[in-house]
């Protein structure tokens, strides 16, 4: 039980495609992770396979020890313990925020209904959405439709948030609020790896830094040696300069 | 652009329900004031109850049915899959008047003597007698084609409801832990079902009208009681036009509640 999240000599192929070749990663408790690349990396898969969401056909993923094997009893209760927040937000449409934060607490970690409320309703006020809970996602800017969803994800208490570019189909303007929760819930010491291509944030909160290339972690050090460039390679380096513009 | 625009919208003055209303109105008043109509419109009716019956009952099944059948173009097992779409192709396939026939008097016979060898064992301990043939009620027949006719084309609604579910919303239900029957429960089904509120309503409306084809077996609906009322006494013209009017309140006045009730699940979910 010494990592939170495993990956041992993990492959993922799309038929004959392969997308991730024999990935290994480790993450303790309280460490943040940004995973960056290029687009076409493996980094969506990667975080994606971490809950099985995406299939691997080769190597082991365990998350708090427990296994993902594609079984769906093994990889339902892994998923109980790991929250995931999408580029699409993915509310569910037909409840409303509240709802959307306590369907999951009852139906499947069995809390009672009025401790799921209050749950969510800590939650809800933590992203600053508390006067919003009676709406529907559809009356909610794509900002705080993603709020929501970090809250929903948050309510089932898991040990580890993943991030899928969060940020990636919002506004501008709407980024900012979003990466405010992040870096709150980073303070609290919750494990997170995220896919983002906000460097600054990365700067800011990263403790470590994952770059990928061609389904490969090219590189995994620390955040500081990253940016400074130092026991970094050439490739990342190349990257790092073109997204600096 | 404009010119069609205009006469394509369809919120000014609803003239055509004035012009129903009208004919509504009038029919009324011959009922009121001319025993003729009144005395069909009695007879006649008693036929109202057997049609509801046959297609509450046959919408209900169907419903069931189609969405079993659905679930089944999904089934993990190849098997299931090609068996579910070799019945809704050659149901669809097939006329419910066809249907209707073959299920009364060649289905129910089979399915008759099929149930009597199975309970062999009762019969012969002498718990229960034979079944006859003519113990299968005819109007039960209807109801079985009916089903079996309308489960095709509901899943077909069904699964095309089931696939515009937005996958995003599946798949986050999925990251919180939901097993693949709550996924289903909570999140799957309630999006289809208003997806597919429309189309299914239109089948149960359209259900009523097809219903009339259950006189054909004799089933004392409405088209039968006024095909027998008309044939006695040869007012053809009153009596279809009653037993048209009927149909068009029946249809018309469903239509007109599943608007409203589509209207009031959208309400709150749109801006």
């Amino acid at each position: 039980m010494a990592f939170v999240v495993e990956l041992d000599q993990v492959s993922n192929w799309y038929g004959t495609t392969r997308v991730l070749r024999d990935v290994c990663l480790t993450v303790s408790e309280g460490e943040r992770l940004v995973i960056c690349g290029p687009s076409g990396a493996g980094k969506s898969t990667l975080i994606r396979t971490i809950n099985g969401l995406e299939r691997h056909q080769g190597g082991s993923v365990r998350v708090c020890g427990l296994p993902v094997t594609g079984h769906a009893r093994d990889d339902d209760l892994v998923r109980s313990q790991v929250g995931m927040v999408f580029q699409q937000f993915n509310l569910f449409q037909h409840r409303t925020v509240l709802d959307n934060c306590t369907l999951a607490p009852q139906k499947v970690a069995g809390v009672a209904a009025a401790e799921a409320e209050a749950r969510a309703l800590d939650y809800l006020g933590r992203v600053h959405l508390l006067d919003h809970r009676n709406k529907y996602p559809r009356q909610l800017s794509g900002g705080q439709q993603q709020r929501v969803a970090i809250a929903r994800a948050l309510c089932m208490q898991p040990k580890v948030m993943l991030f899928d570019e969060p940020t990636s189909s919002l506004d501008p303007e709407m980024v900012a609020e979003v990466l405010e929760v992040m870096t709150d819930l980073a303070k609290e010491g919750m494990t997170m790896l995220c896919v983002t291509h906000e460097m600054s944030f990365a700067r800011d909160i990263a403790s470590r830094i994952v770059f990928m290339d061609g389904g490969m972690i090219v590189d995994d050090c620390a955040a500081g040696e990253f940016f400074s460039g130092t026991g970094t390679s050439q490739r990342a380096r190349a990257f790092l300069s073109q997204i600096r513009g | 652009m404009t010119v069609l625009s205009k006469r394509d919208d369809a919120s000014g003055f609803p003239w055509w329900m004035a012009a129903l209303g009208f004919l509504f109105a009038l029919m009324g008043y011959k009922i009121w004031s001319d025993d003729l109509y009144a005395q069909i419109l009695s007879v006649v009716s008693e036929g109202v109850w057997i049609t509801l019956y046959v297609t509450a009952i046959a919408f209900a099944l169907a419903t069931l049915t189609g969405l079993l059948v659905a679930l089944a173009f999904k089934a993990p097992n190849n098997l299931v899959r090609q068996a579910a779409r070799f019945y809704c192709e050659v149901i669809r396939g097939i006329p419910v008047l066809v249907l209707l026939f073959y299920m009364a008097f060649v289905a129910a016979p089979v399915m008759v003597s099929l149930a009597n060898a199975l309970l062999v064992l009762p019969r012969e301990a002498g718990w229960i007698d034979q079944i006859e043939v003519r113990d299968f009620s005819l109007t039960w027949r209807a109801i079985i084609a009916l089903t079996i006719s309308y489960s095709a084309f509901l899943a077909e609604v069904f699964r095309a409801g089931l696939q515009a579910v937005d996958h995003g919303q599946i798949e986050a239900a999925k990251a919180l832990g939901m097993s693949r029957t709550k996924v289903f429960r909570y999140i799957t089904f309630p999006i289809a079902f208003r997806i597919i509120l429309p189309p299914l309503g239109n089948d149960f409306i359209a259900m009523i009208k097809d219903s009339a084809l259950v006189s054909v077996l004799g089933v004392a609906d409405i088209t039968q009681m006024a095909k027998m009322y008309a044939g006695g006494s040869f007012l053809f013209f009153e009596t279809y036009s009653i037993v048209a009017m009927i149909y068009l309140a029946l249809t018309i006045g469903l239509s007109l509640l599943l608007r409203g009730f589509e209207r009031r699940l959208r309400v709150h979910e749109d801006r």
